[in-house]
């Protein structure tokens, strides 16, 4: 039996969150065991928060760490939003083998193969927040015509300054 | 009856110290003096270099202050030979947090570890305490410039302008009275004693520039040694600023900058007795 309102994008801190692609087991043990730690940071270092570069390239350590032992099937793709760095929001895409990009989108999963293209072509500079969730809506809209995989549900978060806020649920909020 | 408790540093004496451990920070209290000053565009640590002999050969590399990373250097108090081995750790903290994160180390963090690992040689068992007391001097993007000290026990704390090695507290007072206010009461304090200068609190503190804490630390150095006039060779000067990028610029200053310095102070004090 499927679960079909699973919340994969795990909130690392305040300002900060990691969607989470792969089988179940990695992914939930995965996104603990990353959020956990940038917790114990925080709680050791008096309450001080890593910037989003900072966690990702921790995430990104403990991929590769775990490549050559026994990996997490998991691809991610880790966003937040720094009040000290100019941009403000920053994106990061990474895979299970430990290779890691900061990038304006990104995609993970057989999803990507669709919504990559469609990314690339409707993503601007500048945009707001409204249009990027059109965007991403624009994505759901293509899948749910074209994909063969019927996915009904998906959840959309926001972050920004105020921190990591759950946009929509999908169709079906139980649980959430 | 003391000596009991004077050889294992674990065991607390009768009236709860542990001898050892203040053994180690009255040790220092005998090392060539370090001096640290807090600028509002930098830091400044001056040390002073102890000469024992005139046949030493001079040695290449600093004695007295050590670079940890690009945005941390520590001046050394104490037994040379146990600082380095604190100075090893400092380095593989700093280096490996850096690998982990991509980021430069908090200073507090990499001075918490540091005193971590001091600490724990005041309580295992069959070992001593570090001969060896740091002057920290760092910058970090959350707080900007700081300034810490340790001492043997694992103790540390920030500061404003601080002094460790022979005569502390001497050159403490002298920083208690000139840190901040010695452009403002440039002429009418020499009637005052120690006891009417205002309490320092942040509103009266106006922080120095690199330029003028450089003096100031000469001036602490010349008091702490003991009259003995401070000369280029028998002290080292260290600055840390930042460069139009925002990089970190570690400086110990050469003999002949040195020496302007010194002259600078000198002429400042005779003129100052002229009035």
């Amino acid at each position: 039996m499927y679960q079909r309102n699973l919340d994969k994008i795990a909130e690392l801190s305040s300002h900060s969150a990691m969607g989470v692609s792969g089988p179940n087991c990695d992914l939930v043990n995965f996104s603990e065991y990353i959020s956990k730690n940038l917790k114990l940071y925080e709680l050791s270092n008096d309450g001080m928060k890593l910037s989003t570069h900072a966690q990702a390239n921790f995430c990104r350590g403990e991929l590769a760490k775990a490549l050559r032992k026994g990996p997490f099937q998991v691809n991610v793709i880790l966003g937040g939003y720094d009040a000290k760095t100019p941009t403000g929001g920053s994106l990061y895409v990474m895979d299970y083998l430990g290779s890691c990009v900061k990038a304006n989108f990104g995609v993970q999963g057989y999803a990507s193969k669709f919504c990559l293209s469609i990314m690339d072509r409707d993503w601007e500079e500048g945009m707001n927040e409204e249009q990027a969730v059109n965007l991403v809506e624009h994505c759901i809209k293509e899948l749910q015509l074209r994909f063969l995989i019927n996915q009904s549900n998906f959840i959309v978060k926001v972050i920004d300054k105020e921190g990591v806020r759950t946009l929509k649920f999908g169709a079906d909020p139980v649980d959430n | 009856m003391a000596r009991r408790y004077d050889s294992s540093t674990t065991t607390f004496s009768p009236e709860g110290r542990l001898h050892q451990v203040e053994y180690a920070i009255e040790a220092i209290n005998n090392a060539g003096t370090s001096v640290g000053i807090l600028a509002k565009d930098g830091v400044v640590m001056a040390s002073e270099k102890k000469i024992t002999s005139g046949l030493l050969a001079k040695a290449r590399t600093s004695e007295k202050t050590y670079k940890l990373c690009p945005h941390a250097t520590c001046s050394v108090a104490g037994l040379t030979a146990d600082a380095n081995i604190l100075i090893d750790q400092a380095r593989l903290r700093a280096a490996r947090y850096a690998y982990q994160y991509q980021e430069p180390i908090p200073l507090e963090s990499l001075v918490e570890h540091v005193c971590n690992y001091k600490q724990a040689y005041t309580q295992y068992g069959g070992l001593r305490p570090f001969g060896v007391a740091f002057l920290f001097a760092g910058y970090d993007e959350a707080h900007g410039f700081q300034l810490y000290q340790s001492d043997p026990s694992g103790n540390y704390s920030g500061w404003k302008a601080t002094v460790i090695g022979a005569n502390n507290q001497a050159g403490k007072s002298l920083l208690k009275t000139e840190y901040g206010v010695s452009k403002k009461k440039d002429g009418d304090d020499e009637m005052k004693t120690e006891d009417d200068v205002p309490a320092l609190t942040d509103a009266v503190i106006e922080m120095p520039d690199v330029a003028e804490a450089c003096r100031l630390a000469v001036k602490v150095l010349n008091k702490t040694m003991d009259g003995a006039v401070a000369s280029a060779e028998k002290l080292e000067l260290f600055t840390m600023s930042l460069d139009e990028d925002g990089n970190c610029v570690h400086k110990i200053l050469t003999e002949e900058e040195a020496k302007a310095v010194i002259a600078e102070v000198e002429a400042e004090s005779a003129s100052a007795g002229d009035t």
